[in-house]
């Protein structure tokens, strides 16, 4: 048996490099297919991968705590008290790396010259740069030093809008406790410069002792968002807290995000599709080659049967040449896949379509991100089905009758 | 004596559209031990035909072949397979050998499928290639080597295993007279030295002069045995 099993090999071995040319063609399809796939994989992943970035970077962390119906309605009336027992509780887990605890409301900025309507952040400097981008994205200026501080800090973009520049000073007004119109001055201590425009046209930050004084508040958050260890914890940090207290709401980044969800989904399916459409084209390569190899050796079969070759055997040379072919293509595939992705370094600019990467709201710069799982899918998608697509010309070159094979021309 | 092969009444009908051709008709012939039979006849009388029926290689219409007193149509694939990788050699007109094997390995690979150890192969592949004469060839591939040479190494294929019977399929059709006559020489020194039954399909006379006994074939019928005692 081990005896057979050697020739065997040996043979389908050596019959693959038999018709050279025709060999390397096919062995250029499988590879440029699993090349394909992986890397093909890895950008879409790798857009995923900096979309959740941006994402959990632009302000939404990995979890968030709100009051349970701040989503619904982001009113000052529905903050909660961020020193509450239950809330210190949940921020002693261990799962949590950082967390930052804001005063998020709807809010209108007047300069000289122009007025928009943004969300204000009332921030403790010293957390917020930590959680969210804000701390290494401002470019002219400082940002803020403690939470007592005066100044305000706002978007580059938001700054070309109100005409307004660093130094000037703009107002800020919002609806406080009471649900009066709050107004107070701030002078423009800094201005950031974030991945996305609307981020820089939406959002102002300003110290959280100056947005309690503002708007009349006294121990109470809008949000407090945290960053875990891992992004993996996510769920199970949620789920852990879900019914912890019913004056807190605790939310993954996804529930607050939900097309990011969908979106995600809809690559995981979109890759699936794209490989077996990828294995089509590649398997026709595959049955095509190996049912000429088996017309070019029906002779040859007729021989093996004739000598004493059990039909299983023949059917095992021929399926083994087909798995030869696969091997070597997915090994030589997966390695110029990750020369390629190794060559892209920290991703591949695509700011020429800029405008919808924003809608996406994602940055310019995607990274290639291989996943193991994604290796195994496309290895194993190519490698399954290709084995079972050798079977069929296998099957033929082992159902040939000897004597009639023996004599084909 | 012994029959090696015994066939009873095989009628073969080949279909080739709707016309119906009996490329053997109730052909009967028991071939004992140690014989060297030469199956002969026009193009179309049936020898290869017989060769194939008792080789296992195609299955006749109706009648039985017996391979060594054991019916082999009702042996399956399987069964027939390890049948002829134990009790028979071939040889064939067009040589038949595996390019991408080399002249030893061609001889040995019929020992690999019966599970032969690799030091018993060479040994044995090494003698064989020797003996009929192509010592120095072993590594050679077939294209690298002579007609002649090729049809010794399926001979040599052939024997190595040492069935009880061989079959050749115009063994001699495709090389000149020399080596038509040295493989003939060397096929009756086999016969002789290993006491292997050989049963040759030929058109070619000098094996017919040859022959121990020559089965004449017409129409898929056998018309005339007649023995011989002139070989050497």
């Amino acid at each position: 048996m081990i005896n057979s099993i050697r020739l065997i090999f040996a043979l389908s071995w050596r019959n693959l490099w038999r018709n050279k040319r025709r060999t390397l063609i096919i062995l250029f399809a499988i590879i440029l297919g699993v090349w394909a796939m992986i890397v093909t994989a890895a950008f879409m992943r790798g857009m995923v991968f900096q979309m959740l970035e941006d994402t959990v970077d632009n302000l939404a962390g990995h979890v968030q705590i709100h009051h349970p119906q701040y989503l619904d309605d982001p009113v000052i009336d529905n903050s909660f008290n961020p020193q509450s027992a239950a809330v210190s509780k949940l921020l002693q887990d261990p799962r949590i790396a950082l967390s930052s605890t804001r005063i998020r409301l709807a809010a209108v900025i007047v300069s000289e010259r122009e007025s928009s309507g943004i969300t204000m952040l009332g921030i403790d400097p010293a957390q917020e740069s930590k959680v969210s981008f804000i701390g290494r994205s401002v470019v002219e200026g400082r940002f803020l030093d403690s939470t007592s501080d005066n100044g305000i800090v706002i978007g580059k973009a938001l700054a070309d809008k109100l005409q307004t520049r660093l130094g000037k000073r703009i107002v800020l007004m919002s609806q406080d406790i009471n649900n009066e119109i709050a107004d107070r001055g701030f002078r423009i201590v800094g201005i950031f410069d974030a991945p996305l425009d609307p981020t820089e046209k939406s959002f102002i930050f300003i110290a959280k002792d100056n947005a309690e004084k503002m708007l009349g508040l006294k121990n109470k958050a809008s949000e407090i968002v945290l960053r875990l260890h891992n992004t993996d914890m996510v769920n199970s940090l949620v789920n852990d807290y879900a019914q912890f207290d019913k004056n807190i709401d605790v939310m993954s980044w996804l529930k607050a995000e939900p097309y990011l969800e969908m979106m995600i989904e809809l690559m995981d399916s979109s890759m699936f599709i794209w490989y077996l459409i990828v294995f089509l084209a590649m398997a026709f390569g595959i049955i095509n080659t190996l049912l000429m190899a088996v017309f070019e050796r029906t002779r040859e079969f007729g021989l093996f049967q004739a000598l004493g070759q059990k039909p299983g055997f023949i059917l095992f040379q021929v399926w083994l040449e087909a798995v030869l072919m696969i091997i070597v293509g997915l090994v030589i595939g997966n390695i110029l896949s990750w020369l390629s992705v190794l060559a892209t370094g920290d991703g591949i600019d695509v700011s020429v379509f800029a405008r919808g990467m924003e809608m996406l709201n994602m940055s310019n710069i995607i990274p290639f991100v291989i996943t193991f799982d994604d290796l195994i899918v496309a290895n194993l998608t190519v490698a399954i089905l290709g084995m079972l697509t050798g079977l069929y010309p296998a099957w033929r070159a082992s159902r040939l009758v000897p004597a009639h094979a023996i004599t084909r021309i | 004596m012994k029959h090696v092969v015994k066939c009873e009444n095989i009628t073969k009908i080949f279909e080739q559209g709707l016309i119906k051709v009996n490329a053997l008709t109730d052909v009967n012939i028991s071939v004992e031990a140690g014989e060297f039979i030469c199956l002969s006849g026009p193009s179309g009388s049936g020898k290869s035909t017989l060769l194939n029926m008792i080789g296992g290689l195609d299955t006749p219409t109706s009648g039985e072949v017996y391979i060594d007193g054991d019916e082999i149509d009702t042996l399956n694939r399987s069964q027939l397979a390890d049948m002829r990788l134990h009790k028979i050699g071939f040889v064939f007109q067009a040589y038949n050998l595996i390019p991408v094997l080399s002249a030893q390995e061609n001889v040995e690979m019929v020992m690999q499928m019966q599970g032969i150890d690799k030091h018993t192969r060479h040994q044995r592949s090494s003698a064989i290639l020797k003996e009929v004469g192509l010592e120095g060839l072993e590594d050679r591939k077939p294209p690298e080597l002579s007609g002649g040479q090729q049809q010794r190494v399926a001979v040599a294929r052939a024997i190595v295993s040492q069935p009880s019977l061989i079959l050749a399929d115009e063994p001699t059709a495709n090389l000149d007279s020399n080596s038509a006559s040295n493989l003939i020489d060397l096929m009756l020194h086999i016969n002789k030295q290993h006491n292997t039954t050989f049963i040759i399909s030929t058109h070619d006379p000098m094996i017919m002069q040859r022959a121990r006994k020559l089965v004449k074939l017409h129409d898929g019928q056998i018309t005339d045995i007649i023995s011989q005692n002139n070989h050497v």
